[in-house]
């Protein structure tokens, strides 16, 4: 360590030697965003990591506070929203990040399909997208449930309870998720098991992923445009990822800031009752709005088609949705290497629509 | 002759009951209106028939042997041998322990005390019997929500008689009773809430002993309910007062049958029932007046309060710990109106003022809340105008950045 | 121009950076100082000590914030109801003479597992669980 001093003083010199800094300042430089007529689409992939920061940051506030026990949870929930000097203000901003994060995900994600960013050589990326996007779920799944109030208690009832009737793994699975029979305080407890360690740490793994994959293929420009300027015998316009395009981002992260902000202070996050398991649910019932049109779906399928029961048909059909779209960079080209466009686009707009109409049906039915 | 086709009817009959009954078969052949209506009968259930009340003989399948005055059979029941007859088992514990061991069997004793027994000893047979009230063919039980005897029925079926002024002309009696009562706050407590322990006219008249409670003893028969009210005011300079007087306790200021809500309105202004006897500037007047001041005061800052927190929670914030400190607070409006009964200023003032105390108190938190409303919309927009510089700026620097080089630098734009 | 241009944007941005930090900071460590109530729960009040209370008596304790009926019925045995009368909403007493909850608004009687006995009262009174730990009774809600 004493032959170290030989090297270029000052402090940017120590750290460079020990941290290795002028590699990525290297490697920043070099990276460039393409630029077209969709580039604003790809700021939707940093506001969805910044939101999941922001919500990181809040959880682990919450969690100086938060119990998760049947007889303290609603209690604790309550003592954080009025008790604790801006606790309403924390607890919004995580419940309401949490929505606008699945938002922007899906925005992500659909921005990628109808920019055919999923082609070779980012099939991966978009695999691990789509785990991602699954997590994001299942951290909303058990996050509803924490404040232990009556909605999110019987919107949890009614979820496992769909898991439970998938054929064969079904009742084990809703064994599993619920940590008995029944949902009670096992289920908390696993619930929040699975909200601040499970469920983080495979994001954590996920994301390195994702974000190495982007780093390494660098951002993919829509075959129209590269087609463009190959046509005119160059390449597409770009633009440094540093400063240009992180400072535009950096104003995407303060406008999601200002919204998030303001969503919390004038329209806080409710509490509501607290859950009774003996009481009878309530009329209304329903999931959190990201999983408003699976749900209004199964209510629409009749009790029984053919010799299937309804629901199980309806879990079956969105199994095969799911793997149908999971797959969607590997269909998306044929053998001969051409692009199904229309196929792709299609079923993009097709998703997209199906979403919006049940979610906007669920909501107001 | 008249045998034959009662027998042929009988063999077309399909025979339901267990036990034969003749009279029954046959009066419900001819469609005869007492026999159908007994299917119902609650005494038809437990086995008893026509001829337990009316005598005859059941079994018999010929007509005059089955009405023979040998067998005991009396035909119509005269109106005032009505209540001995139903006596005759009602007041045999030994028989009705057999059916209803809990039922009491000393109706009939109770009924010779009432008025309407005593007229009907006297050989007035135009008032109320059993069957009057209970109905007759098809008695039901008084849980049954279709006997007349039912709470909920009660009152009309004493109004068929109490409100026929022709009927009630000889009794020289008024018969606005029901009208009233439909107007008081037990009718209302009985047929809107469903409270089926709300007074109807037997909670306080009693039922087989139908008599009107006397002056002295109003203030007790109200205080079967109204049991705090009736210890305040039997304690109070009005109780002996009332007693020397004649007047009947909280009928008095209340009312009978048409017993409204009371309000403070009854102690202050022209509807004041104290100014019956006391004038607005006798003490006594003053000490009404103030009471009632008092009473006003607190629920006006109960409403007050009420409606603070109402803005509160409807614009976001937590009150709720507030809202039940406010529901303790106009319990202590409650126990102030009950407190009034005592006719002593003190014990109204020091409910009143431990409420006043309470309101104020949650309207305070509503105030705050209100106030910590507004404070975090002024924070949101501290935020906000960081927020927006920085954007600005940043919008600015990139302007900087992305300027084609070769332009004149700041050349007519800013 | 230019250098006027650079401060103003170094004004914004730097300006800008620290104040929305500031904002951002601010409410967070106001939120890690632990408020002056440090309590979450109301799922268990202390009744008091034993020798307080003589057997055959009942006494008001104020769980959150609704009152409770604790009654020392022998000895050994304790039983906490929900001192609210289901009737009008008035508070309830343990009346020795009957052994039994009394509503004095109404003259309401409940027994001792908080069932109505007489009066106008629609429903039982709620049950809460009273334990003896050491030489305290505490009450909590029935789970």
């Amino acid at each position: 360590m004493e032959g170290a001093k030989a090297n270029t003083g000052g402090l940017s010199g120590w750290l460079e030697e020990r941290l290795g800094l002028s590699a990525i300042r290297e490697f920043l430089a070099h990276k460039t965003v393409p630029v077209h007529s969709g580039t604003m689409w790809y700021y939707f992939g940093g506001i969805t990591l910044f939101l999941f920061v922001i919500q990181v940051l809040t959880g682990i506030l919450l969690l100086l506070y938060y119990r998760p026990t049947t007889t303290e949870a609603y209690e604790s929930v309550q003592f954080i929203v009025t008790r604790v000097q801006f606790g309403w203000l924390v607890r919004s901003i995580h419940s309401w990040s949490a929505n606008l994060m699945i938002f922007t995900a899906m925005v992500h994600m659909f921005s990628v399909v109808f920019l055919r960013s999923y082609r070779r050589p980012r099939e991966v990326t978009w695999l691990s997208g789509i785990a991602l996007l699954c997590l994001a779920l299942g951290f909303g799944f058990s996050g509803y449930l924490l404040p232990w109030n009556t909605i999110s208690y019987f919107a949890t009832k009614v979820g496992t309870d769909m898991a439970a009737s998938l054929p064969g793994i079904g009742p084990a699975l809703a064994r599993f998720l619920r940590g008995g029979e029944d949902v009670g305080g096992a289920t908390l407890t696993r619930f929040f098991g699975f909200h601040v360690a499970v469920l983080p740490g495979l994001t954590t793994v996920l994301l390195l992923v994702h974000l190495i994959l982007v780093q390494k293929q660098g951002i993919s420009s829509p075959p129209w445009v590269e087609r463009k300027f190959q046509a005119q015998g160059g390449k597409a316009p770009q633009m440094p990822f540093f400063p240009n395009f992180f400072l535009r981002e950096m104003m995407a992260w303060y406008a999601a800031l200002a919204v998030l902000g303001s969503l919390a202070a004038i329209f806080p996050w409710e509490l509501g009752e607290k859950a009774d398991p003996f009481a009878s649910a309530p009329a209304g019932i329903r999931p959190e709005w990201y999983f408003l049109a699976p749900f209004y779906t199964l209510k629409l399928i009749p009790s029984h088609v053919a010799f299937l029961e309804g629901e199980l048909l309806g879990l079956l059909g969105f199994g095969l949705l799911a793997v149908f779209w999971i797959l969607l960079p590997f269909w998306a080209t044929n053998r001969q290497g051409m692009e199904r466009t229309r196929l792709v686009t299609g079923a993009g707009v097709a998703l997209l629509a199906y979403l919006a109409t049940f979610s906007l049906l669920g909501y107001y039915k | 002759m008249i045998r034959r086709p009662a027998l042929l009817l009988l063999f077309l009959l399909p025979v339901a009951a267990p036990a034969k009954d003749s009279c029954v078969e046959c009066h419900t052949a001819m469609e005869s209106a007492p026999a159908l209506k007994f299917s119902k009968d609650v005494h038809q259930r437990r086995g008893f028939s026509c001829a337990d009340c009316h005598g005859g003989d059941r079994n018999a399948d010929d007509q005059d042997a089955a009405m023979s005055k040998a067998k005991g059979f009396r035909g119509k029941i005269a109106r005032a041998a009505v209540p001995q007859l139903c006596a005759h088992c009602h007041s045999d514990a030994n028989l009705m322990h057999k059916y209803m061991p809990q039922q009491r069997v000393d109706q009939y004793e109770l009924y010779q005390t009432s008025v309407h027994g005593k007229r009907i000893a006297s050989g007035d047979g135009a008032v109320a019997n059993c069957v009057d009230c209970h109905s007759v063919h098809d008695i039901r039980e008084v849980k049954d929500p279709q006997s007349p005897v039912h709470p909920l029925r009660l009152p009309e079926t004493c109004a068929r008689c109490h409100a026929d002024a022709a009927h009630m002309a000889k009794y020289k009696i008024p018969t606005n009773q029901f009208e009233e009562y439909r107007k008081s706050v037990h009718w209302a407590a009985l047929a809107q809430r469903g409270d089926l322990s709300a007074p109807s006219c037997a909670s306080c008249h009693g039922n087989h002993g139908a008599t009107p409670p006397q002056v002295s003893s109003v203030a007790a028969v109200c205080g079967n309910c109204h049991a705090l009210v009736e210890d305040l005011y039997s304690k109070s300079p009005h109780q002996p007062a009332f007693a020397a007087m004649g007047a009947a306790g909280c009928v008095t200021c209340h009312g009978n049958h048409g017993v409204r809500l009371p309000s403070s309105a009854m102690l202050a202004g022209d509807k004041s029932v104290c100014a019956q006897c006391h004038t607005a500037d006798s003490p006594e007047g003053k000490a009404a007046v103030e009471m009632a001041g008092m009473i006003n005061g607190l629920n006006a800052a109960l409403k007050n309060s009420d409606q603070v927190l109402r803005q509160a929670a409807s614009s976001g914030m937590e009150v709720s710990e507030a809202m039940l400190r406010q529901q303790e607070a106009h319990a202590t409006l409650v126990k102030a109106r009950v407190a009034v009964h005592a006719f002593r200023v003190t014990a109204v003032s020091q409910l009143a003022q431990s409420g006043l105390a309470a309101a104020a108190e949650t309207r305070r938190a509503g105030e705050n809340a209100l106030k910590e409303r507004d404070y975090r919309r002024m924070g949101l927009g501290v935020a906000l105008l960081a927020i927006l510089a920085t954007m600005a700026g940043l919008w600015l620097a990139l302007r900087a950045i992305e300027r084609p080089p070769q332009a004149p630098a700041g050349a007519g734009r800013r | 121009m230019i250098t006027e241009r650079r401060n103003l944007i170094r004004t914004l941005l730097g300006g800008g950076f620290v104040a929305s930090l500031a904002a951002f900071l601010y409410p967070v460590i106001r939120f890690m100082n632990p408020p002056s109530v440090s309590e979450a729960s109301v799922n268990e009040v202390p009744g008091g000590k034993i020798q307080d209370l003589k057997p055959n008596s009942g006494k008001i304790v104020k769980f959150g914030n609704r009152p409770v009926l604790l009654v020392r019925v022998s000895e050994t045995e304790w039983r906490a109801f929900s001192a609210v009368c289901t009737h009008l909403n008035c508070t309830v007493q343990y009346q020795e003479q009957r052994r039994q909850i009394w509503c004095a608004c109404h003259n309401g009687f409940y027994d001792l597992n908080g069932n109505v006995v007489s009066g106008p009262p629609p429903k039982a009174l709620d049950e809460y669980v009273a334990r003896v730990r050491g030489d305290e009774v505490v009450i909590s809600r029935r789970a």
